[in-house]
């Protein structure tokens, strides 16, 4: 494979909390602790974790809504997570964002023609108002909207079809990479398919890249082409979607499918149930972070942590379970 | 028999728009120890249907009509005070967020004894050891150390277990349940459902569970009544409703749910979509309150709106084409 189109290495976000009475004493929430993937041009990958693991921080790291504590974000080849003012501006254009609720993320003062018109101004895109015009029109064909909407603010649109506009803001831009963080999981069932279906037909259309978080697997598997599933700040298991679904190797990957209720009545089941919570990120479990609910928990998972070893192609587990698998460095 | 008989429910709001039909004419039971699922998307009237079996409606605004039998008496004729004898003890509701529906400021302990202080006559002791009885049943731990916490100390599926005890304290003979594993994850959620599965076989609560996750109603259903705009469109026993869903919305519905392990099966294809959107329930709507969606609908359908008609065993659907035995789509 050439360059992927993104490059994450060992990221790391501490958020710092002050307790005490000055707030001197500062602890940290361990949100993402040391995360590596890749995305090549074109491919979807999945983040998948239950709340708190920290897919969305890892999201908006990509996106660098703030700076990150360690680690490097590669796009292109091209250093992003330190990049000057000047340098990142360009590099925003590449890699743009839908939100989870279309209910916030749009300004409910502007027109539909604005909020699409500014990250065309903004990124110097249009060479006239007339090509200006001529990009925002076909945007709204892009999405599936009517133009006529053009002049309405987003209240006046329902949920579905504010994410339609959320998605051609996006689209603005011609960005390389879409984060979609829970992009579907606010919409109702049937309004969810059609932004589903949008996406994917978006991604062949335009060649688009996504890095698709969600906690929604069944949508997870029909969208993506390969999974990260995260827990307490790490990544567990990557692997592609065959893999993950087919043959889970890590026991949280496994009872995290298993949880799954299925639309099949009657359907044999049995699920893994893990017992108690997830443990919190501020003082995350010594050695394997998930032993404290792990079913075939032994010794060495409560004193040393796990690394991520490759057990198949393109397939790497963090699971002292897969011993027999020689370890990958980084 | 029917523990709770529902004819004609109407629930209409007044808005600046018009009035609001949230609920127009539903009519269903509930036999005792059963689990009725009533499903649908937002604005189908599902909660508000629920809202209104416990009278917790704010009237006006609102406006409750028709009849809710509820072991031969009807709720809605009876006074604030003999409602409020009935809610919490024969009835009692689980909601979505277990942090909004539980009092911040007192220690769950108090706010399971309240219920059973007040509707059983317990003195404080005996209310406090059937707290700690209560929360041992419901799978917490340490519960003699957690009934004298407050529920910000608890994780969102402690609190919902909490809210789960709260429900069952006084044996109600039916429990409603609102979304009550939506705002729940997937680990937790499988935990809470084997929960209510569980509580059922020893406590035989009829339930009602109100939900828009069609995975949920199959795990724990028994029968299902699909709503949609306000109206019952169609209603089955659940393995009859997933294995030949009649009504054009139901067979959409059910289509637009991808399913775990398809893209193994090769049986992935592209989402069944919906087109368009719910009806504006502040406008009167003649005819099929679904045809303005329906790749099926025809002028009759624009102009005269479907009774619910049998269409299989004990499976009752509201549309024209929705064929008997056969399926039309």
């Amino acid at each position: 494979m050439s360059v992927p189109l993104l490059q994450v290495n060992d990221l790391k976000k501490h958020f710092p909390i002050n307790k005490g009475l000055f707030g001197r004493q500062t602890e940290f929430v361990y949100a993402v602790d040391g995360v590596s993937f890749e995305i090549a041009r074109g491919e979807t990958l999945s983040l998948v974790g239950e709340s708190g693991c920290g897919k969305s921080t890892v999201g908006r790291a990509i996106l660098r809504l703030f700076e990150i504590t360690s680690g490097q974000v590669i796009l292109d080849g091209q250093r992003i997570d330190d990049a000057a003012p000047g340098t990142m501006r360009q590099m925003r254009r590449r890699v743009q964002v839908v939100f989870q609720d279309p209910f916030s993320s749009l300004n409910p003062r502007m027109r539909v023609r604005d909020i699409l018109a500014e990250p065309i101004r903004n990124f110097g895109l249009a060479k006239s108002a007339e090509d200006l015009e001529v990009r925002v029109t076909s945007l709204m064909d892009t999405v599936r909207l009517p133009r006529e909407a053009l002049n309405r603010r987003p209240h006046e649109f329902s949920g579905g079809q504010r994410q339609r506009i959320g998605i051609a803001r996006a689209l603005a831009a011609e960005p390389e990479l879409i984060v979609c963080d829970e992009a579907v999981s606010a919409l109702d069932v049937s309004v969810k398919a059609q932004i589903v279906n949008l996406l994917q037909d978006l991604q062949r259309e335009f060649g688009l890249a996504l890095l698709f978080i969600s906690h929604d697997l069944a949508i997870v598997e029909h969208m993506t082409h390969r999974v990260a599933v995260m827990y307490l700040g790490k990544i567990v298991e990557l692997a592609p979607r065959r893999e993950i679904f087919a043959a889970p190797r890590h026991p949280y990957t496994k009872a995290l499918l298993s949880a799954v209720p299925l639309p099949e009545p009657g359907a044999q089941r049995n699920p893994i149930i893990l017992k108690g919570d997830v443990p919190s990120p501020i003082n995350p479990p010594k050695g394997c972070r998930f032993h404290t609910r792990c079913p075939f928990v032994f010794d060495r998972c409560r004193t040393e942590e796990p690394t991520l070893r490759a057990t198949g192609p393109e397939q790497w587990v963090a699971c002292h379970l897969e011993e027999a698998a020689p370890a990958v460095s980084g | 028999m029917a523990l709770l008989e529902v004819e004609n429910l109407q629930t209409h709001f007044r808005t600046p728009g018009g009035i609001n039909r949230a609920v127009d004419g539903v009519s269903f039971h509930v036999n005792e120890g059963e689990t009725l699922a009533i499903v649908g998307e937002s604005g189908c009237g599902k909660s508000v249907t629920s809202m209104s079996l416990m009278r917790l409606i704010p009237e006006p605004p609102g406006r409750i009509a028709g009849s809710i039998r509820f072991a031969g008496r009807d709720l809605l004729k009876l006074s604030d005070r003999e409602m409020r004898a009935i809610r919490g003890n024969d009835i009692s509701m689980i909601f979505q967020e277990p942090m909004t529906s539980l009092n911040p400021v007192l220690t769950v302990g108090r706010q399971i004894r309240e219920t059973l202080m007040i509707h059983q006559g317990l003195d404080k002791q005996a209310a406090e050891a059937h707290a700690v009885e209560m929360l041992t049943l419901v799978g917490i731990p340490e519960p003699k150390r957690r009934v004298g916490e407050y529920p910000h100390q608890l994780s969102g599926g402690m609190r919902q277990r909490v809210m789960i005890a709260v429900a069952l304290a006084c044996n109600p003979k039916l429990l409603i349940a609102d979304e009550p594993t939506t705002a729940l994850d997937v680990t937790i959620q499988a935990q809470i459902l084997k929960l209510m599965l569980d509580l059922k076989r020893r406590v035989g609560a009829a339930i009602i569970l109100i939900t828009h996750d069609l995975g949920v109603v199959a795990e724990i259903a028994e029968r299902v009544m699909v709503m949609y705009a306000g109206r019952k469109v169609e209603e089955a026993p659940v393995a009859e409703l997933f294995r030949s869903p009649r009504h054009p919305y139901t067979q959409g519905l059910l289509g637009a749910v991808p399913k775990l392990g398809s893209s193994l099966a090769g049986t992935a294809t592209r989402l069944a979509e919906i087109p368009g959107q719910v009806p504006d329930l502040r406008k009167p709507i003649t005819g099929c309150v679904f045809a303005g969606r329906c790749a099926l609908a025809t002028d009759l359908c624009r102009q005269y709106a479907p009774g619910l008609e049998e269409k299989g065993p004990r499976h009752i659907a509201a549309c024209h084409y929705a064929a008997k035995g056969a399926i039309a789509a």
